[in-house]
């Protein structure tokens, strides 16, 4: 079975989602907001998407800087 | 050049109670989100509530850099100061909580103050001397086992008295209560750093010194603050759509409904202005036409000034009384004949215009900005002389 690709970083708020967004621009790691999967949460915000190879590099970017609920493989 | 008021030219000295004009890149902000944006941030996920979403974030950030703030999140966007303050001081204080606040507050902190008296709060409103200054020591004695919060503004709307704010911070951070600060005349005119002020409660006015439109202000809460912090109002705010509870976590707690994105766009605008002309000069020009204004002042007969005699002890609010006049004769004069335009009266604020003693006569206030000169506090200047020769 192949490794899912991605993973999403969900968030308390869009505003999270938004700052998160742009440390993550400041830092060139490539990354996506995209609605979140209604698999994942009924949420109507949005969430981080990322390759999977980056989500420890994300998450060190993100460390303190803005907090995060969850992290999902897609 | 002297204004003529009857094709409408008008010198602006009503900056105290908002700011005109406003720098270009304001409305500039304002069209391109109105025309090229407009979608409702953070509550959807297509491109222009995202775009929304990035123009408040990125206010956000740059009144977080202006203030010292470590984590932008932090700030939570209001229609005004007075908004601010109140969710502070409602939000903070229970039936038999004290709180200490000074003789120098705005409406905007005294009636919250004088509503929460009659739900039990206790209220100790240290005295200032007459030129309006509050002394930490009056304040340190005031402190009882049940105080709560001391609640001082920054500088003075009618006076201009600016207050040891880092020093008050310390005294209430080490006998373990909260400090708000009502910044309302001071952010953008005064440096303001949090975490060196010892600030828990930061509550400011994005219309006045920080160039944004009316309908703005926000108030930041150190962390840790909000699980104690009850919110004014509840409703919608795009995130835990799910749930029927008001999130807990800022700034969502306190930021319902759809907010002023346009305002917040304007705002933007005016504090990336801000920092980019400086907090230090912007304070070196108005503290040197406030200076030049009050050293003209002196040498008029009829005249009496309010408020600390050294232009580096205020912000360029100059409270003045000319003998014989009343102010609102004064301030009517003023703009009709000399297309000057202030404020007169108690300036929302019976506690200052009792302490500096003109209560309830009021003063005539001239309050300058960054856009102001020279020439205009020279024009203002014979002005004012005349209305005084002419008593
Ligand atoms: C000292 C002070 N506090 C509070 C306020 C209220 O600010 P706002 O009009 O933004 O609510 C003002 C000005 O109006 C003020 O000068």
């Amino acid at each position: 079975m192949e490794a899912p690709p991605y993973a999403v970083f969900l968030f308390p708020s869009v505003s999270h989602a938004l700052k998160a967004e742009k440390i993550l621009k400041e830092q060139g790691i490539v990354h996506k907001l995209i609605p979140v999967p209604r698999h994942i949460s009924s949420d109507c915000g949005v969430c981080l998407r990322v390759a999977v190879a980056q989500q420890g590099l994300v998450a060190e970017a993100l460390q303190g800087l803005v907090t995060w609920e969850r992290m999902v493989l897609l | 050049m002297e204004p003529d008021p009857g094709k409408n030219q008008t010198i602006y000295f009503d900056n105290a109670a908002t700011s005109w004009p406003k720098p270009a890149g304001m409305i500039e902000a304002m069209n391109h989100y109105s025309g090229m944006i407009g979608g409702s941030p953070g509550r959807s996920g297509h491109r222009r509530s995202l775009d929304a979403g990035r123009i408040i974030l990125e206010t956000r950030e740059v009144l977080a850099e202006l203030f010292g703030i470590d984590d932008s999140l932090r700030i939570a966007f209001t229609k005004n100061a007075t908004e601010a303050l109140n969710i502070a001081l409602l939000g903070i204080l229970h039936s038999g909580d004290h709180v200490i606040t000074s003789s120098m507050e705005h409406n905007s902190v005294m009636r919250p103050l004088r509503f929460l008296e009659t739900q039990g709060v206790q209220i100790s409103v240290v005295s200032c001397s007459g030129d309006g200054r509050l002394d930490p020591e009056d304040v340190r004695a005031a402190i009882r086992p049940q105080t709560r919060l001391l609640v001082v503004t920054h500088s003075s709307n009618v006076t201009g008295t600016i207050q040891p704010i880092a020093e008050l911070g310390h005294i209430v951070r080490d006998h373990g209560f909260l400090f708000c600060v009502d910044a309302a005349q001071t952010a953008g005119a005064l440096p303001i750093h949090v975490d060196e002020m010892a600030i828990d409660l930061l509550a400011f006015s994005g219309h006045k010194s920080l160039f944004g439109p009316q309908g703005t202000g926000g108030l930041y809460i150190r962390e840790g603050i909000e699980k104690h912090l009850r919110p004014l109002m509840m409703g919608g705010t795009g995130s835990r759509s799910e749930f029927e509870r008001q999130p807990d976590f800022m700034p969502d707690k306190y930021e319902s409904g759809t907010p002023n994105t346009i305002g917040l766009a304007g705002l933007g605008a005016g504090v990336r202005f801000v920092l980019a002309e400086g907090v230090e000069a912007i304070r070196r020009k108005e503290e040197g036409l406030t200076e030049r204004f009050l050293k003209g002042l002196a040498s008029l007969k009829g005249i009496t000034v309010y408020g600390p005699p050294d232009a580096a002890s205020r912000t360029a609010a100059v409270s003045f009384n000319i003998a014989g006049v009343s102010p609102s004769e004064a301030s009517l004069e003023l703009d009709e004949r000399f297309g000057i335009l202030c404020r007169p009266g108690l300036h929302c604020a019976p506690a200052a215009h009792r302490t500096i003693g003109t209560f309830s006569r009021g003063t005539i206030r001239f309050g300058f900005g960054y856009f102001n000169n020279v020439e205009e506090i020279s024009f203002a200047l014979e002005a004012i002389r005349s209305l005084a020769v002419g008593a």
